[in-house]
């Protein structure tokens, strides 16, 4: 393979497209609500209608609108249907040639669609995932062609600091300084390894990135493996994303067949290979020393750092952990500059950040917008507000890592230094919208006991501290807790935040000690007098005196 | 007394039986040995072997093996523990170590049918913990636990991603979106049926 047969193909598949295009999203929101069943009426309707040769059925990834799938595009019509049913489908087919179709359609000038902007899920909903032609001919590749062949791998490295990119697993560590990092560490062995562990419940970002557009991550992975000097790559997922994982499969299949990945890749004498490595249901698994722990077969508890995974990770051996949404940005740096990614967003936070939106929100689904764009601008103009005339409460984001936005700080923009000045963190980009009907003790009791089921239970903190802070919680909402037990819950979250050995731990208080910071009436108001008992720091007033009788 | 020295290292006193050796060698062999005679007669077994030689046997690949053992057999029982420890010529503490950590495995049979409700934060703001009350009501066992006749297991995720059409509900492994406790209920009614 060399960047010529890369551009014939590519002509090709654009050559053989034909004049007017249906995409089905065949993600899997959509498939749950009966996409595959969709997208065979349509071909079958199309098949009937003898337009073959005119209309093409393609099969695409996530089309970002969740909540009112299965969704299909007509081009160039661009007429975005939603709510479509294997019933209805066929009249989609009869629209195209001036009929009539009842299925309603979703207003493609919409804020919610109009708002984004799209760097990481520039392909998805576009391209076929099963297919690497398609990936091909949306310019697919020639970022890891012009990596290996026109840059050294200090230049790859120096092109990821100027873009400014940071990681986009939560933390916000700069991927260019990691990726130097490991490529000065000496070693013969390296490896890169993609965490595709999303565990944070709200979130689905990662989920729609690998389902929709898989090869961009691998492409990503195998720019970064030559800047670093690796030559193997894992890509952990979680078992509880089937289709993530088949059409990872089936694209890592592909890529190898084209020789792009595997030896000699454009023939160059770099080489790199990527396995998968599916997880089995535990959260701690997304910290990357757990990670690393579970990749070798292990149980997944995390280690002390340092060492850092880039000095020393797995086997021993220097190592680069990035998110996958980090590594779908990768392409896109290399293929338009590294001066145009840095110029998007704001001075600390550069690019795009892609946020799963969920809960009480009238449109879910998935949205890219550029770093620093305001949190109602997320919630009211394109969520659309919360459903049934309620109002937004708290928004919810970096999981039972991060915190609870309260509406007036709503104007807060996005991006790691303004949700961190609010108790909350960005984290992997799940965005909860919680209405004024919401308990927010109950959310932080609910985030208490995952973080106690999901504790490994290696360090003492978090293996006892999370559930004494689950039962004090617990006690509250069963108002049956005094001031006394509120001030002692918040005496363990300091302890358990700054004693924990890995983020789990660290950041487990954090949902609870948001919600006392913007909510504390609504535990106050649960919380019983103090019968007669010592009191607690919070209860400083004693009593009046009765007079002596 | 002190214990001695022999006593301590388990030496060989003088013409005597040996002390402190412990005696779990013997029967963890004899255990072993049953493993895999029940091995033997199961082509299931076969299957995931053909599936370690893939691996290479490689120690790594243990948590691959424990997928493909589930898929193959349902859950894990103890026999499957050891034939596998055996196979990687891992020490069965490490296999069950890591079979025990991770939610995904199960030690216990499962029912014919599978209900798992999403607890993610998502389903639980829209309303998925009144769904599990009602399954729970309905089906009277807990998550994580099967129906006494074999016919139900309730269990519950922590996020199976299908946020954008919360809440979810996956019967037998197909994710249901949209769910309430009344269309729950009559969806695990309609298998009790059958």
């Amino acid at each position: 393979m060399i960047l010529h047969d890369l551009l014939q193909i590519k002509e090709r598949e654009l050559a053989g497209r034909k004049k007017i295009t249906l995409r089905c999203c065949q993600a899997a929101g959509c498939l749950s609500s009966g996409a595959k069943g969709v997208k065979e009426q349509l071909e079958k309707a199309v098949a009937q209608a003898g337009l073959q040769d005119q209309v093409e059925v393609r099969g695409v990834g996530c089309m970002k609108l969740c909540c009112q799938g299965p969704l299909v595009q007509a081009d160039p019509q661009n007429s975005l249907y939603v709510n479509v049913t294997e019933e209805t489908a066929p009249s989609l087919v009869a629209a195209l040639q001036g009929g009539r179709t009842d299925v309603e359609q979703a207003d493609p000038n919409a804020a919610f669609f109009k708002q984004q902007m799209f760097i990481v899920l520039a392909n998805s909903g576009l391209i076929d995932p099963e297919r690497i032609e398609s990936y091909l001919a949306a310019d697919g590749y020639q970022a890891l062609h012009e990596a290996l062949n026109e840059m050294s791998p200090k230049e790859v490295v120096e092109t990821m600091v100027q873009s400014g990119l940071r990681g986009r697993g939560g933390a916000g560590f700069p991927t260019g300084l990691k990726w130097g990092t490991v490529a000065k560490s000496p070693a013969p062995k390296k490896y890169v390894i993609c965490n595709a562990d999303e565990g944070d419940p709200g979130a689905f970002m990662d989920r729609s990135v690998l389902e929709s557009d898989p090869h961009s991550v691998l492409e990503g992975m195998a720019i970064a493996a030559y800047a670093v000097g690796a030559d193997q790559g894992f890509i952990y997922v979680r078992a509880e994303y089937p289709l993530a994982i088949s059409r990872l499969q089936i694209a890592i299949k592909q890529a190898k067949q084209m020789g792009l990945l595997g030896s000699g890749i454009f023939e160059s004498p770099f080489n790199f290979n990527v396995d998968l490595r599916i997880g089995a249901g535990a959260f701690v698994c997304g910290e990357e020393t757990a990670l690393m722990a579970s990749v070798e077969g292990k149980r997944g508890t995390p280690r002390p750092r340092p060492p850092f995974p880039a000095e020393s990770g797995l086997w021993g051996c220097p190592t680069l952990i990035n998110n996958v949404e980090t590594f779908a940005n990768v392409p896109p740096i290399f293929r338009r500059g590294a001066a145009w990614f840095a110029g998007i967003g704001t001075e600390k936070s550069k690019g795009t950040k892609v946020f799963a939106l969920a809960g009480k929100i009238k449109n879910t689904g998935l949205i890219e917008v550029p770093m620093g764009t305001p949190l109602s601008a997320i919630v009211r103009d394109m969520g659309g507000g919360a459903p049934d005339g309620a109002q937004i409460k708290a928004v919810q984001t970096g999981g039972p890592s991060g915190g609870c936005i309260p509406a007036q700080h709503l104007d807060t923009p996005v991006d790691y230094e303004s949700l961190g000045k609010l108790g909350s963190i960005m984290g992997s980009g799940g965005m909860i919208v919680m209405d004024d009907r919401t308990n927010m003790v109950e959310i932080a009791r609910f985030f208490m006991e995952f973080c106690m089921d999901e504790s490994c239970g290696k360090c003492a903190p978090c293996r006892a501290g999370t559930v004494q802070m689950y039962h004090l919680l617990d006690k509250i909402i069963q108002r049956r807790a005094t001031a006394a037990d509120l001030a002692k819950l918040e005496e363990l979250c300091d302890m358990v935040r700054s004693t924990s050995l890995c983020g789990l731990g660290q950041t487990a208080p954090n949902p609870t000690l948001s919600t006392l910071r913007f909510f504390r009436n609504e535990y106050e108001a649960l919380l019983q007098p103090d019968p007669g008992g010592p009191p607690g720091p919070a209860n400083f007033n004693p009593p009046p005196v009765p007079a002596a009788a | 007394m002190a214990p001695t020295l022999e006593y301590l290292t388990g030496r060989r006193e003088a013409g005597g039986r040996p002390k402190m050796i412990a005696t779990t060698p013997q029967k963890r062999q004899g255990r072993l040995r049953a493993a895999l005679e029940h091995a033997s007669g199961d082509k299931r077994f076969k299957i995931l072997e053909a599936h370690m030689k893939k691996h290479q046997f490689r120690q790594d690949a243990l948590i691959e093996i424990l997928h493909k053992a589930q898929e193959l057999f349902g859950f894990l029982d103890d026999d499957l523990l050891l034939f596998v420890a055996s196979k990687l010529k891992l020490p069965p503490s490490r296999v069950y170590g890591v079979a025990t950590f991770y939610h995904f495995f199960t030690l216990k049979p499962q029912g014919k049918h599978t209900c798992v409700v999403c607890l993610g934060t998502a389903c639980y703001v829209k309303g998925a913990d009144k769904i599990l009350a009602a399954v729970e009501d309905l089906i009277k066992v807990k998550p994580g636990e099967t129906t006494p006749d074999n016919q139900v297991s309730l269990l519950t995720a922590r996020c199976i991603g299908a946020c954008g059409i919360a809440p979810a509900v996956v019967y037998d492994g197909t994710v249901t979106p949209r769910q309430t406790a009344g269309s729950a209920v009559e969806h695990i009614q309609k298998w009790e049926v059958k």
